[in-house]
């Protein structure tokens, strides 16, 4: 079973990678309102379990990061 | 005195740590491995600066999660010192012995250059030798060291006399210029509610010598065996 957790920025905090970037992409011209950059963790267990305990306790800051499990 | 310096894989400051502890203070001092279970018999442990496993996930959580990272939570929870510097203060916020994260830089730049730092409290162990208000001069060589607290938090640490030091300019004065990363508060180094954990960015062990051209870092280690 593979799961892929995202993990990104806490809203309302200072993402300056998600600004450069967002600056970047409407200097070409492209109509964006919003970039937030963060980063896809891969995790193909050998059984099924709680990910959502093991996400939050060893792969996530919740101080200053959100994530998604797909 | 006992010091015991740590040592992850990729710590890259555990030499000048060492060196600083046994040739400048003639004190007794070990490396200590990050399989390392128990830190029973020393004073004081210093978590020193590097990029310990790659800095992969975030700066300095995998360490947290080592045989050591949990040695240092027992330690410190006994009443034993604990310093950490650059590296070792993302580990002390990763092991929540400390409060807030330290993000990447406001710039998105490795920054290594001198800053002027604002000596708020001088009533801890590492701090005593300095006057309150003082102002001293480091180097900083770091990409994430944006120190971040909510701002409900943030003013409960200033209330405790838990901000240690702040980025200031040359006479002292707290500014927007003189915060090289964005951090809230100028913030550069923070102490536990208890006091017995101080993490700050800025490097004293690289701050201790004319010859390397400052003066000011021994005064922190002064402190500790003063």
């Amino acid at each position: 079973m593979k799961v892929k957790v995202l993990i990104l920025p806490k809203r309302g905090l200072l993402d300056p990678e998600g600004r450069a970037v967002k600056e970047m992409l409407v200097d070409e011209g492209f109509p964006v309102k919003e970039v937030k950059v963060g980063k896809v963790v891969e995790i193909e267990l050998e059984r099924d379990m709680d990910i959502k305990r093991m996400v939050e306790r060893y792969l996530v800051n919740p101080l200053v990061e959100e994530y998604i499990i797909e | 005195m006992k010091f015991a310096v740590c040592v992850f894989p990729g710590s890259n400051c555990d030499y000048d740590t060492y060196y600083i502890i046994r040739d400048l203070l003639g004190k007794e001092v070990s490396f200590v491995d990050y399989t390392t279970k128990s830190l029973q018999g020393f004073d004081c442990v210093v978590i020193p600066g590097g990029f310990s496993f790659g800095d992969y996930l975030r700066a300095g959580v995998l360490a947290s999660k080592t045989p050591l990272g949990n040695a240092i939570v027992d330690f410190s929870q006994k009443g034993g010192l604990v310093l950490g510097i650059c590296n070792g203060f993302q580990i002390l916020t990763e092991l929540r012995l400390l409060p807030g994260a330290l993000l990447k830089n406001q710039n998105m730049r490795f920054i290594c250059k001198d800053v002027y730092l604002r000596a708020e409290n001088n009533q801890l162990a590492f701090t005593k030798s300095f006057e309150k208000g003082e102002v001293i001069k480091m180097p900083i060589a770091h990409g994430e060291g944006r120190y971040y607290i909510p701002e409900e938090d943030l003013k409960k640490m200033e209330e405790r006399g838990q901000i240690v030091l702040r980025y200031c300019d040359e006479e002292g004065n707290i500014t927007q210029e003189a915060n090289p990363n964005g951090s809230v508060g100028n913030i550069a180094g923070i102490c536990n509610s208890e006091g017995n954990v101080f993490g700050l960015m800025p490097h004293p062990e690289r701050a201790c010598e004319d010859l390397l051209g400052y003066r000011d870092g021994i005064i922190l280690w002064y402190s500790l065996i003063a």
